[in-house]
């Protein structure tokens, strides 16, 4: 149960000995020692969907870009409209390579007018610091502030309340992917209305220096709320419940966004982008494979890699499977011909050599908790 | 530290094993539960399998883990706990009672003395733990 693909010393996050203390079970993700769980996955996962949770994602990485060609800049980089963000609000969004595979997945805020902030996967930090940088060149200025910026996610459906309790300002105004700046438990932060969960929340971007204080005052105020510390077991569980992506397991460089899922994110109609030619020339052809949600018949759980099969046939193969602790059922996302990708297809999934049932379901598994409107 | 049953016999792989007349109920350690996490799935042979000492008979899946379970005697399975199939999750709660997993005729009663002893099985973690 030792990572042996990694000889470097793990990165810490400004909470990594707070984890320690409270009894969490460290691993290694992405080069960092993360907990991976507190107490155990299936009773995390129920604490966030009934009450709050708290995650530490200090692992992720911000990446700041301000000057007069910022916006152009974001425009060239990601897929999606960043001119259609106002001050404020917060944006789903892809970087891509030329040939339309995805080099991250990423939150874009707009600070300013000619202020950015990208939030993209701690795996991939190193490689989106160079892309951005290296494609991203204009007059305006590129600040990786990944090291100085802690990244608290409270979530849950006690988690306005908690929040507000702790703050300076109006949060139960901020609507979904929108941010305002604030104090928290005296904490300057981004108060940012997002998730990776479904369920209603924030993201808190604060100074690494102040992690350990804001922690300990959110697990202090929601004591009473049954609130927990969440790891990134649970954390993976909530998200495929949701059918959200998770690079490296999901999408990656051979994947288009089309194929994914993910066509709401790009947006043609703004101009010009890296990858723009061939996804469009993509969707113009149409897909050969899509991501789709299925559900197993029974227990046995469905894990990346596994191959999908129509009457023993190739179909496609599982990107990410669990047993999902609210749906209380095995389910998994895989990229299956577009042809086997409508609901209620029947497929199999090869497990140690074995066909068993599954069928392809709407998504999400489970109805999302986050405040919409 | 979990606390490990004196009467039980132990395999290097965390599974149990009880002499029950001349038959083994097997299962999977305390340990063995905790360092795997929620178990969501258990897949075990049928009655009338044969098993190996030392081969895999089955799967235990948690949220985050596959691992095999090996046989920790040979011969010939006579019961299965049919109710691991709707509650695998008692194999967290209550590894040594209600999370049995198989019961097996055993084709040689000598298979028991290769197992560890409780002091032994006890060491063994000790030296596994973090």
């Amino acid at each position: 149960m030792t990572d042996t693909t990694t000889t470097s010393p793990l990165k810490r996050t400004p909470l990594r000995d707070v984890h320690v203390k409270a009894g969490a079970k460290m691993v290694p993700f992405g080069g960092w020692d993360m907990p991976v769980q507190y107490t155990g996955i299936i009773e995390e996962h129920r604490a966030v969907r009934r009450a709050a949770g708290l995650f530490d994602i200090s692992h992720m990485g911000e990446f700041e870009v301000q000057g007069r060609d910022a916006l152009a800049i974001v425009q060239r980089l990601c897929t999606n409209d960043a001119a259609a963000l106002q001050v404020g609000q917060v944006q789903y969004s892809l970087l891509c390579y030329p040939e339309g595979g995805i080099v991250d997945d990423l939150t874009l805020y707009r600070l300013g007018d000619d202020h950015f902030m990208l939030t993209v996967n701690a795996s991939n930090i190193d490689k989106d610091w160079r892309w951005v940088t290296e494609h991203g060149r204009g007059d305006a200025r590129w600040k990786n502030v990944s090291e100085e910026t802690a990244l608290l996610a409270v979530q849950g459906p006690k988690a306005e309340a908690l929040v507000q309790r702790l703050a300076d300002a109006d949060v139960t105004r901020v609507l979904y992917y929108h941010f305002i700046r604030g104090k928290v438990a005296g904490v300057p932060a981004i108060i940012s209305r997002t998730g990776y969960t479904g369920e209603d929340g924030f993201e808190l971007y604060i100074p690494a220096a102040r992690a350990e204080r804001l922690w300990y005052a959110l697990m202090d105020a929601g004591k009473a709320d049954g609130i927990r510390p969440i790891g990134l077991g649970a954390r993976d569980t909530l998200r495929l419940e949701m059918k959200f992506a998770l690079y490296g397991n999901d999408i990656d460089q051979t994947t288009n966004p089309l194929e994914a899922g993910l066509g709401w994110v790009v947006k043609p109609a703004k101009g010009d982008f890296i990858g723009k030619a061939p996804i469009e020339a993509l969707r113009a052809a149409g897909v050969k494979r899509k991501l789709v949600g299925f559900e197993m018949a029974e227990r046995a759980v469905p894990r990346h890699g596994y191959r999908l099969l129509k009457s023993g046939a190739e179909a496609g193969v599982v990107t990410s499977g669990s047993f999902g602790p609210a749906v209380e059922k095995s389910i998994g996302m895989g990229y299956v011909r577009a042809d086997l990708a409508a609901v209620g297809t029947a497929l199999d999934v090869e497990i140690r050599g074995q066909a068993h049932p599954a069928r392809v379901v709407k998504t999400p598994f489970y109805p999302s908790k986050a405040k919409k409107s | 530290m979990s606390k490990v049953p004196a009467e039980l016999k132990y395999t290097k792989e965390h599974e149990w094993a009880k002499v029950e007349g001349d038959r083994a109920r097997i299962g999977i350690t305390a340990f063995a539960q905790e360092q795997l996490g929620d178990v969501v799935f258990v897949e075990l042979p049928k009655v009338g399998a044969k098993v190996a000492a030392m081969k895999t008979f089955g799967v235990v899946e948690s949220v985050k883990a596959v691992s095999d379970l090996f046989a920790p005697v040979s011969g010939e399975v006579v019961e299965v706990n049919a109710d691991l199939a709707k509650k695998p999750e008692t194999v967290n709660s209550d590894p040594y009672g209600q999370g049995w997993m198989i019961v097996v005729k055993l084709s040689s009663p000598k298979d028991m003395d290769a197992l560890m002893g409780a002091a032994d099985y006890e060491k063994l973690i000790a030296g596994a733990g973090h």
